[in-house]
């Protein structure tokens, strides 16, 4: 297994601490993510878990003051968001934002054609992505009108989660991050969004998924589990962690952050 | 030296007009008509900031002087300015090009006119005789320094008339060109009637030549349309970056008459665009939609008057404006409703979008209500593109320029879309993609 830690992680967050307006959110936060692992990460209101999730993604406003983020050993803070999504890293939004007048088909293809334009490979043409597209939005339950509509303009939650999704699809990330996916969802649409995800877990690809409740991680079983409290993880663990969280609670671990 | 009018004393040099009266047609009452706008213009000299309807707007400061008169083109400005409008050709269009402010016959279109159109050029009207029709088109306010000055020194135009009853099934362009010769100013006054029941599409386009700089294009236009009549209006204002776009429009329309008017101003260094509607019938209805791209130190006012003179007439106004570097976009949007003009619906919006700290909007929306049974309002929102939309974006991998791109592509497309005729509406989606590559 000494070869094993040789290999390099595909994300690796060191002591990572985050200020946002002079205040600071996480105090040296670390996490180690390999290819095919899920984590899931869980965690209070408050705890910090949507501020990593953008600070990953590279959102403007956080100011981080110590530590590193390494994607496959390249250091991800120096890069622009945009790079860093077209070297892999996806961020499905808690809160996916209403664009009125970019419509979702053209949305999608600029996006996709950009990713792979800085990856140096040809654009797609406009009947291939057609195919993968409507491929895609079929299997998360996708109406094609919902396409032609400004992106996430008039979706019911449902549907904006579902629009995460088809992008994740499409965009073939590397590493997942999904904040909050099952905030808003009712059984069946939870089923749907975390089908479509569990159809993405490949050896290639990790997931770290973050949510509050225990009860996504019955839709999508994690293989590690790390408990976020006060902008720390304050615990790691298997999927057995969530279950005990389910049943005692998150306060047993407010003290120890 | 035949130069109109100097800063220093903000009054003109009369010599000016001496100068070139032999160049400018019409006799008896034009010319008299001529003469009392030159006047009028004496007397004010070139609008400064000090009047209130030019505060942000000071052609003193921003244009010094009224260059002299444009020669005649040539042979070698007509090819020219036949090589700059090339690449602008509109499929399916009638095309009345005005050269350096003289109509070109060798590149208009004026064979198979569909029945009930009558198109003639100005100076060939007023070389026939006084006319109703040749005092229409003097028949503007001199109240307006500028509008005066167009009056004085105008050299030709293209007179249009609609018969009643008449829809034309092909839309007209006119195209002002600077062919690029040196530095001097053109004048152009145009005229369309549409009468009852008619109908007509026109495009006015503004460009020059490649190596046109830092001319002067003054154009007038009267447009009166008759009862039940329909008129769409698109302008698009691609001038020269350094050159002066000075346009008035005066707009009279008849009783369950419809207009709508469609301008995009992404070129000239100092534009100005002063509309004048009037309600003279009941149960019309005004659309008024107007976009600026502007970049680098590029000043564009458009100053609108919706004149509701009688009842039950609507009026709308949307004007966006996209404002880069250290540009500046001025709308005025001014509103009256007379006395008798009850059950007026009268709205007026406008949205700017700065994208550099130093970009400027200025908005001053007035609402002279004198009628009580009205709804009128007017609403104004300036800001910059919303972070959280464009972080989105570019977490999903646009570039920065590309996700600003397509944010403003979003903006700009929801008022391209009022255009009806799709050709035209296609132009200026084309038009705006353009500026918007030139940024990225
Ligand atoms: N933009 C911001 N400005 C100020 N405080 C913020 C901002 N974003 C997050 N915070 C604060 O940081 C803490 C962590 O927030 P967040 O990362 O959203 O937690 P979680 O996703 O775990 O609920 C909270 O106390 C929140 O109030
Ligand atoms: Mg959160």
């Amino acid at each position: 297994m000494t070869l094993r830690k040789n290999v390099m992680s595909l994300l690796e967050v060191k002591d990572l601490k985050v200020r946002v307006e002079e205040r600071e959110i996480l105090h040296g936060l670390s996490l180690t993510v390999n290819p095919g692992e899920v984590h899931a990460i869980m965690g209070p209101n408050g705890s910090g878990k949507s501020t990593l999730s953008h600070v990953i993604a590279g959102k403007p406003g956080y100011e981080v003051t110590d530590g590193q983020i390494l994607f496959r050993g390249e250091d991800l803070l120096e890069m622009e968001p945009n790079e860093r999504a077209a070297k892999g890293v996806f961020l499905a939004f808690q809160y996916p934002v209403e664009i009125p007048g970019v419509t979702t088909w053209n949305f999608l293809h600029a996006a996709l054609n950009a990713q792979r334009k800085a990856r140096g490979e040809d654009e797609i043409s406009s009947p291939a992505f057609l195919k993968k597209v409507r491929e895609v939005a079929r299997s998360l339950n996708i109406p094609q009108d919902m396409l032609k509509r400004g992106v996430n303009v008039g979706f019911s939650g449902g549907e904006k989660k579902r629009n995460e999704i088809l992008q994740m699809a499409l965009f073939e990330p590397a590493v997942c991050i999904l904040d909050e996916m099952d905030s808003g969802l009712d059984i069946d649409a939870l089923r749907i969004a975390a089908d479509g995800v569990n159809a993405l877990r490949s050896p290639e690809r990790a997931m770290v998924v973050i949510t509050h409740y225990q009860r996504l991680l019955n839709y999508i079983v994690p293989d590690f589990v790390h408990v976020m409290s006060k902008g720390r993880v304050v615990k790691s663990g298997g999927k057995e962690l969530a279950l005990e969280l389910e049943e005692s609670g998150y306060a047993q671990f407010e003290d120890a952050a | 030296m035949n130069v109109v009018a100097k800063t220093e004393t903000g009054r003109a040099v009369g010599d000016g007009f001496a100068l070139v009266r032999d160049r400018l047609p019409g006799g008896g009452k034009i010319a008299d008509l001529r003469r009392e706008a030159f006047e009028a213009y004496e007397r004010a000299g070139l609008p400064h900031r000090r009047i209130e309807d030019w505060k942000y707007t000071d052609l003193r400061a921003l244009m010094r002087e009224v260059l002299p008169l444009a020669p005649r083109p040539d042979a070698a400005a007509l090819s020219r300015a036949a090589a700059a409008t090339k690449p602008q050709l509109i499929g399916g269009v009638r095309r009345l090009v005005l050269v350096d402010g003289v109509f070109a016959p060798s590149l208009s279109d004026l064979g198979n006119l569909e029945k009930g159109l009558t198109i003639r050029p100005l100076r060939e009207l007023l070389d026939a005789g006084d006319s109703a029709l040749s005092t229409q088109a003097f028949a503007f306010d001199n109240s307006n320094p500028m509008i005066a000055l167009n009056g004085a020194m105008a050299t030709d135009g293209v007179v249009i008339e609609v018969a009643d009853g008449t829809v034309l099934a092909q839309p007209l362009q006119i195209i002002h060109v600077a062919s690029g010769g040196a530095p001097a100013a053109m004048f152009t006054r145009s005229l369309l009637r549409l009468g009852r029941d008619a109908g007509a599409t026109l495009v006015e386009s503004h460009l020059a030549a490649d190596v046109a700089t830092a001319y002067q294009t003054y154009n007038a236009l009267v447009v009166s349309i008759g009862d039940n009549a329909r008129f769409e209006h698109v302008r698009l204002v691609e001038d020269a970056f350094d050159a002066f776009n000075i346009s008035s429009v005066n707009v009279s329309l008849g009783a369950h008459a419809h207009y709508s008017t469609f301008g995009l101003t992404s070129g000239a260094g100092v534009s100005r665009y002063q509309m004048t509607v009037t309600f003279a019938g009941e149960g019309s209805r005004v659309e008024t939609n107007g976009v600026n791209l502007l970049n680098g130190k590029q000043h564009a006012d458009t100053t609108l008057f919706m004149d509701h003179a009688v009842p039950n007439c609507a009026s709308r106004e949307a004007f966006r404006a996209v404002v880069d570097d250290r540009a500046r976009s001025v709308f005025q949007g001014r509103i009256i409703v007379r006395p008798d003009a009850q059950k007026t619906d009268a709205k007026m919006m406008t949205r700017a979008l700065l994208l550099s700290d130093e970009a400027e909007a200025d908005n001053k929306p007035e609402l002279e209500i004198f009628a009580d049974d009205v709804t009128c309002g007017h609403g104004a929102t300036t800001g910059a593109l919303d972070e959280s939309l464009l972080f989105y974006l570019r977490a999903r991998g646009l570039p920065e320029k590309e996700a600003e791109a397509l944010l403003i592509q979003a903006f700009v497309g929801e008022a391209i879309e009022q255009i009806a005729n799709d050709a035209l509406r296609e132009v200026a989606i084309a038009t705006a993609q353009r500026w918007l590559e030139a940024r990225v």
